[in-house]
């Protein structure tokens, strides 16, 4: 999945004086409160840390409240996407007129039925909404699904994204993962799901790669709701 | 699904046309599309559609259905620059307005609107929060049946909206956090909006939401609560009588004062009386009520212990620091009573730590102490092996500070140190009858205790003199030790050194869980609170007292007396034994309560149920159903 990144940054922190009796709980207090909100010098929203003091000392800035401030060097794990990125995210919502995902369990996703492609229709089979592809039988899109779509804008105050499924790469992972050297060459008639068994074993477990990462997310987002 | 609309835009009045819900849809869609063309036609019979709000003829409450529903299957069609008078009218309609269908509809289609679109968040949001509150001309409705029936309509499905919500955008309870909390009534709204907007945040303290969003909101509720309390003054509350002693100033009316033919004898300081009218008081006594009855849903639901916790930090960093609270304080008393073992120790605990803190400020550290004392000595469900260790604990600093310190009396330097005496002989006035008792504890607590007042530093001469005085006064009865000095103190409350301990805030004289004052309050925390008159001093083991005021014998609890008539005419003059009284026995511990020791009131109190029609005015019938 794109848009994840890990950065290394030297930070400054400045603490109130208040805060001196306790300073690495205030360091990690002021980091906490940046969790989840997208963040302009990272360019991204801060998902997780690890933060180390480099130097015991720290500079006192002249002023009506003399702050202190804090040389730091942190580990941050940051979630910037971008127009024409892919994501992967789970259907939680599904209707005719759009698809509603969930990325990394914390950033809701949007696609709206005129950024589906036409290969898709919507059905209702036995009450269950879905969409299901007309040229692949298996290749079906319902609530519970992993899906990897496109980026077409990130609303970065909520944290709310835009999606496409026009793109050929986009749809279901699993699906998608199973028949991913036949994307480009793809033809209707001579597929036979049986044929291509084989690349079975290259499934992506749906757990693996978001699922590793939502572990992560769970654990920081714990940690924000203690602090 | 075919729909039947008689009345439809566009359509001919007398034809009637079956539609399908997606043709409606697309129809819709149609009319959100023409106005990027500039064609506003049909866009304008929409948003008058949303208009139309009062006095609606059934044909006109399903067109407004079936618009909302369309609009929810169109929402990706509608945008926020072109779109804004269709969305500002919906953003101001009121569910109260409306019957079931058509909040349900309109529930949809907000929450549809919500998902969309980021940009529709807050807003979307902000309209189910400014449905917390019902529009003004039907507040006064809401007493009644169909008020309250419609109440649970509108409160069910905006609580329903915010868990759907959450589901599809997992941030949102943070968003709605900030929006709660922005639109919170100030407490100068005359409408009485704030109970019902407390009582919906309380909702969504419990809700399914509500692990990310609770302690925050119980939070805000007790910001609210200490700037409601703030606002009565002390001069409200306060009579400047102070020539009869504080053990004297207990308020047991069940009734109002106001009801009196006679005029008062000027016993009680009349604070109920002139509290009556005070709306500020009435609406903080409402807003308690509601905290009570939230923590009493939470503690059957076995969650009590957690929100505790919320309430300790925010006790703790709102109404400890608040200079001398009032009555926001009995939230905690009541969390505690709910569940004595842990709760109620863990306050205590708390308190008592906060004192020993020397890193705490001074003010804190009074405040705290004397929270303890008030607490220690009005919690009848405290077991009194607790009341003992937390004596101990105050009693072993004590000691450990005269030690450590070896100068003579001065108020001002050694501030915390005699507000923990006082503290320690507060307590003691109430319940030292468990003490005498039981040799151990004399041992344990006793002669230490003997040996701070006999200091140097010489507490009982700088705390406050009505409490010197009555501890004294019992101590002596009891035989507990003999003091040297006489203190004469003519029945004052206070003295000059008192008051220089007690310093500007008077922390001599804070005694925070004196008897509630406000009447719907007090009727909850009553069954579990000590009132002085229920206190059996040792020197009442002697005969009776002759000089008995009229007015001071009269210290009795009327709706025990009512409730329990019958207990009363027997078992006067036995021993009220404190230790196996909780909660649960209640009835056992009225039985064994002497309302009065002395002899003169029996025959009074026996004259008085055998005269029936001579009741004076002190005794009046009590609101409680199962009284006379």
């Amino acid at each position: 999945m794109e848009g994840l990144s890990v950065a290394d940054a030297n930070l400054v922190m400045y603490l109130h004086p208040s805060k001196s009796r306790n300073v690495s709980q205030s360091i990690l207090r002021e980091l906490g409160s940046l969790l989840f909100k997208f963040n302009e010098t990272f360019d991204g929203v801060l998902l997780a840390y690890d933060v180390n003091i480099l130097d015991k000392q720290a500079k006192i800035l002249s002023g009506v409240h003399p702050y202190f401030g804090l040389r730091l060097k942190a580990n941050l794990l940051l979630f910037s996407p971008k127009p024409d990125m892919l994501l992967e995210g789970k259907v939680v919502k599904l209707s005719q007129e759009s698809i509603h995902v969930i990325v990394l369990g914390f950033s809701s996703a949007i696609i709206t039925a005129e950024n589906i492609r036409g290969e898709f229709k919507y059905r209702t089979k036995d009450t269950e909404e879905l969409f299901a592809s007309k040229s692949h039988k298996r290749h079906v899109i319902k609530v519970g699904t992993m899906i990897r779509f496109l980026v077409k804008s990130f609303d970065e105050e909520i944290l709310h994204i835009i999606g496409s499924l026009i793109s050929a790469h986009t749809g279901s992972i699993r699906w998608l993962d199973r028949h991913l050297e036949e994307d480009s060459e793809f033809d209707r008639s001579s597929m036979k799901s049986r044929d291509r068994e084989w690349l079975g074993d290259k499934t992506v477990d749906e757990g693996a790669t978001p699922m590793s990462y939502d572990n992560h997310i769970k654990m920081s987002k714990k940690r924000r709701i203690t602090e | 699904m075919g729909l039947e609309l008689p009345k439809y835009p566009e359509m001919e009045e007398d034809q009637v046309f079956n539609f399908t819900d997606s043709e409606i849809v697309s129809h819709v869609k149609q009319a959100l599309a023409s106005v990027l063309s500039g064609d506003n036609n049909s866009y304008n019979q929409l948003v008058g559609v949303m208009h139309h709000s009062k006095h609606l003829a059934p044909d006109e409450v399903a067109l407004l259905e079936t618009t909302l529903k369309a609009l929810a299957g169109a929402v990706s069609s509608i945008d926020i620059t072109y779109h804004d008078s269709l969305l500002s009218a919906i953003f101001c309609m009121s569910m109260w307005n409306y019957g079931p269908h058509v909040a349900d509809a309109l529930a949809e289609l907000i929450v549809s609107l919500a998902i969309s679109n980021g940009k529709y968040l807050d807003l979307c949001l902000g309209m189910l929060v400014s449905n917390f509150t019902p529009p003004p001309y039907f507040l006064d409705k809401l007493k009644m049946p169909h008020g309250l029936e419609r109440k649970g309509q509108v409160l069910s499905r905006v609580h329903a909206a915010f868990k759907k919500i959450a589901d599809y955008v997992p941030l949102a309870p943070l968003r709605l956090l900030t929006i709660v909390l922005q639109g919170m009534p100030t407490i100068y709204h005359k409408d009485r909006a704030i109970v019902i907007y407390v009582e919906n945040m309380l909702k969504l303290e419990s809700g399914e939401i509500g692990e990310l969003v609770g302690s925050t909101i119980l939070m805000a509720v007790v910001d609210r609560l200490i700037e409601l309390d703030v606002e009565i003054g002390w001069d409200a509350i306060l009579q400047d009588d102070f020539s009869k002693g504080i053990f004297e100033m207990e308020l047991e009316d069940v009734d109002d004062i106001e009801e009196s033919a006679e005029p008062d004898v000027g016993e009680f300081r009349l604070s109920r009386k002139s509290l009556a009218g005070n709306s500020i008081a009435e609406l903080l006594d409402n807003l308690l009520v509601l905290t009570f009855e939230h923590l009493e849903s939470c503690e059957r639901e076995g969650r009590l212990a957690k929100v505790f916790e919320t309430l300790l930090q925010s006790f703790q960093v709102t109404v400890l620091s608040a200079y001398k609270s009032k009555f926001a304080q009995f939230v905690m008393f009541y969390a505690c009573a709910l569940d004595p073992e842990n709760c109620g120790m863990r306050f205590a605990t708390m308190l008592a730590d906060l004192f020993v803190q020397d890193s705490q400020p001074q003010p804190t550290r009074m405040s705290a102490v004397s929270y303890l004392a008030s607490y220690l000595s009005r919690a009848k469900f405290l077991a009194a092996s607790s009341i003992s260790s937390m004596l101990k604990r105050l009693v072993d600093w004590c000691l450990e500070y005269c030690e450590a310190h070896d100068g003579d009396i001065n108020p001002n330097a050694h501030r915390v140190f005699y507000s923990g005496c006082q503290a320690i002989m507060y307590v003691l006035c109430f319940r030292m009858k468990v003490f005498v008792d039981v040799p151990r504890l004399k041992s344990e607590l006793l002669i230490p205790l003997e040996q701070v007042l006999k200091h140097k530093l010489n507490p009982l001469k700088v705390c406050l003199p009505s409490v010197v005085e009555e501890f004294l006064r019992q101590a002596k009865a009891a035989s507990l030790f003999t003091v040297c000095k006489t203190f004469i103190f003519d029945g004052l409350l206070e003295s000059e050194l008192s008051r220089a301990f007690g310093g500007l805030e008077r922390l001599d004289t804070f005694f925070p869980f004196d008897p509630c004052l406000l009447k719907k309050c007090d009727s909850f925390i009553r069954p579990m609170f000590v009132f002085w008159s229920m206190v059996k001093p040792t020197y009442d083991d002697a005969f009776d007292d002759d000089d008995d005021d009229d007015g001071s014998s009269d210290d009795l609890v009327q709706d025990f007396v009512n409730e329990n008539e019958d207990i009363m005419n027997d078992e006067f003059g036995k021993s009220f034994d404190e230790q196996g009284v909780d909660m649960d026995d209640f009835d056992y511990a009225l039985k064994k309560m002497s309302i009065t020791p002395k002899a003169t009131s029996n025959y009074k109190f026996g004259g008085r149920f055998q005269e029936p029609a001579r009741m004076p005015s002190r005794i009046r019938p009590s609101t409680s159903p199962e009284s006379l």
